[in-house]
C-alpha cells in the first residue's frame, strides 16, 4: 500500500510528530486488503457478468427503445443515491446561500440540493443514452467529446462564478466504485454483440460521457437558479 | 472498532447497491423474460462486491481518512508553512508551498493506484486489448497523471488563478493529443478521466483544498476550495495517451530496428 507510505513519511519526516495509533492503522490496513481482493473477486463473478449479459439480451432483443431505457435508468439510478453527490450537493447549497442566490434557511437550502442532484443524476442518464446510441452507430468519440467540452467552455462564460467550481468536481464525482464496473461492462458487452464494433474503440466512453454532461447541466442549472 | 461501525457500513453499501439490484432485476425479469444464466455465482459475486466494498471502506475510515485529513490540515497550517521564514508579511510567495505540491503529488498518485473502480477499468481494458494494455502500466499512468493534476491544482488554490483557464487549456491539449495518439486508445484515456476520482481519493483531495483555501490569505473557501477533483480527472487523460503515444513510440523504434 504506496497509501501508508506517504503517510508514514509525511508523518514522520516532514511534521516529525509520531503516529498516532499504530496498532488501528496496521488493522485499517489489513481490512483494505482483505476487502479489495474480495472486491475484485466479486467484480469477475458478479458485477461484469451481469453487466454483458443484460447487454447481450438487449442488444439480441432488437428493441433499441428498451436499450435506450435501460441505459438512461442505469445512469440516473445509480447516480441519485450516490453519496458524494450528495456531499457535493449539499455543500454547494451552503456556497448559494452563502453568496445570496437562495434564501439561507433549511427548507430552501434542502430544495436547491435535490434539484442539484436530480439535475445531476438526469445529466448522468442522458450522457448514458447518448453513449449506447453512439455505440450502436458507431460514431467517434473525440468529436462528441470535443463538442461537449466546446458546450463546457462556452457556458463556463456565461455561468455565475460560485457554481463552476462545483460543476467541475461534479463531472468526477458522479462515477461510483459500482457504476463504473457495471457501465464499462454494459458498453463492452454491447460493442462486442454488435456486428462490425470493435469493443476496444466502441466499448469504452461511457463514462467520458457521464462525466462531461454533469459540468454542462450544473452550470445551466446554476444559471436557473442564480 | 466497534460492531455497531461495521454494521453501519454495511448498511450504507447495501443501500448503494439495492436500487441497481432493483433495476438489474426488473430488466432480467420483467423485459428480458429469461433467467439469467449463472445465478447463483452471480449473486455470490454481489455478496463479495458488498462485503469487500464495505470492509474497504471501514479500514479506510480507520486508518486513512482520519490521518490523511489531519495532514493536510497540518501541511496547510501556515505554523508549518511559515515557519523557516523570519518575516511573514512580505514572504508569502508561491514556492514556499512546496511540501504542499510534493503531499499532493504524492497522495494523489498513492490514491489513485488504491481506487478500485481504476482497477475494475483495468482489468477489462487488458481482457479486451488481450493484454497489450497492462493493466499495472494504465494504473501507473493514470496516477502519474491524478498526482500532476493535484499538484497543478493545489498551486492554483495558492496563486489564487481563475480555475477556467487552466480547465480549458487543458482541453486544448486534450484535443490535440487525440489527434496523434493511436485510435485504440482514445475511448479509454476519456475514460480514465472520470474513473479516477471515486471512494479513496475524494475526501482526502476535498480536505487538501478546503483546508489549503483556508489557510492561504485571500482566499474564498468557497470559491478556491473546489475544483482539485476537476484537475484529477483532466490530467489523465492526458498521461494515458502519453503513455499510449510512447508505448507506441518504442514499439515502433524496434521494429525498424529489427529490420536492419
Amino acid at each position: 500500500m504506496p497509501v501508508i507510505l506517504v503517510v508514514v513519511f509525511f508523518q514522520l519526516i516532514v511534521l516529525q510528530q509520531p503516529l498516532p495509533n499504530l496498532v488501528q492503522l496496521l488493522s485499517g490496513v489489513l481490512l483494505v486488503v482483505l476487502g479489495l481482493t474480495l472486491f475484485i473477486q466479486g467484480l469477475e463473478m458478479g458485477l461484469f457478468p451481469v453487466g454483458e449479459s443484460l447487454a447481450h439480451a438487449l442488444a439480441r432483443k432488437g428493441s433499441l427503445l428498451w436499450l435506450l431505457v435501460f441505459a438512461f435508468s442505469l445512469g440516473f439510478g445509480t447516480t441519485v443515491a450516490e453519496p458524494a453527490l450528495i456531499a457535493v450537493a449539499e455543500e454547494a447549497s451552503e456556497v448559494a446561500a452563502g453568496a445570496g442566490a437562495i434564501a439561507s434557511d433549511q427548507a430552501a437550502q434542502e430544495a436547491y440540493a435535490d434539484g442539484l442532484r436530480l439535475t445531476v443524476a438526469f445529466s448522468v442518464g442522458l450522457a448514458i443514452l447518448v453513449g449506447v446510441i453512439r455505440i450502436v452507430k458507431g460514431w467517434p468519440i473525440h468529436w462528441m467529446i470535443m463538442g461537449g467540452y466546446v458546450l463546457v467552455v462556452i457556458i463556463t462564460s456565461v455561468a455565475p462564478r460560485e457554481i463552476i467550481g462545483i460543476a467541475y468536481d461534479s463531472g468526477g464525482v458522479t462515477t461510483s466504485t459500482i457504476t463504473v464496473p457495471l457501465v464499462t461492462a454494459l458498453g463492452v458487452g454491447l460493442a462486442s454483440s454488435i456486428r462490425g464494433r470493435n469493443p476496444m474503440i466502441d466499448g469504452f466512453g461511457l463514462i467520458a460521457f457521464a462525466s462531461i454532461t454533469p459540468i454542462i447541466f450544473v452550470m445551466l442549472f446554476g444559471m436557473a437558479v442564480h | 472498532m466497534h460492531w455497531s461501525d461495521v454494521l453501519e457500513t454495511l448498511l450504507d453499501t447495501a443501500g448503494d447497491v439495492l436500487p441497481i439490484v432493483v433495476m438489474i432485476a426488473v430488466f432480467q425479469f420483467v423485459i428480458i423474460r429469461r433467467p439469467m444464466p449463472n445465478m447463483r455465482r452471480v449473486i455470490i459475486g454481489f455478496v463479495y462486491v458488498l462485503l469487500g466494498l464495505s470492509l474497504f471502506l471501514l479500514g479506510l475510515e480507520q486508518a486513512l481518512f482520519p490521518l490523511g485529513r489531519l495532514m493536510a490540515s497540518q501541511l496547510t497550517d501556515p505554523a508549518f508553512i511559515y515557519s523557516g521564514i523570519e518575516r511573514m508579511a512580505d514572504a508569502m510567495h508561491w514556492a514556499d508551498y512546496y511540501w504542499v505540491y510534493i503531499f499532493a503529488f504524492a497522495i494523489g498518485f498513492s490514491t489513485t493506484i488504491a481506487e478500485p473502480s481504476l482497477m475494475a477499468v483495468a482489468i477489462k481494458a487488458s481482457q479486451v486489448s488481450g493484454g497489450a494494455i497492462h493493466a499495472w502500466g494504465l494504473r501507473i499512468a493514470v496516477a502519474l497523471g491524478v498526482a500532476v493534476g493535484i499538484s497543478l491544482g493545489a498551486y492554483r488554490i495558492v496563486s489564487g488563478l481563475p480555475i477556467h483557464y487552466f480547465i480549458i487549456v487543458g482541453y486544448v491539449v486534450v484535443v490535440l493529443q487525440t489527434f496523434y495518439a493511436p485510435r485504440l486508445i482514445i475511448p479509454l484515456a476519456y475514460d480514465s478521466g472520470g474513473v479516477t476520482t471515486s471512494t479513496v481519493t475524494v475526501p482526502v483531495v476535498a480536505a487538501l483544498g478546503l483546508g489549503l483555501a483556508e489557510t492561504v490569505p485571500g482566499r474564498s473557501v468557497l470559491i478556491d476550495g473546489f475544483g482539485l477533483i476537476a484537475f484529477a480527472s483532466l490530467f489523465p487523460m492526458m498521461s494515458v495517451m502519453a503513455y499510449a503515444q510512447i508505448s507506441e513510440y518504442r514499439a515502433g523504434r524496434q521494429r525498424t530496428k529489427s529490420s536492419d
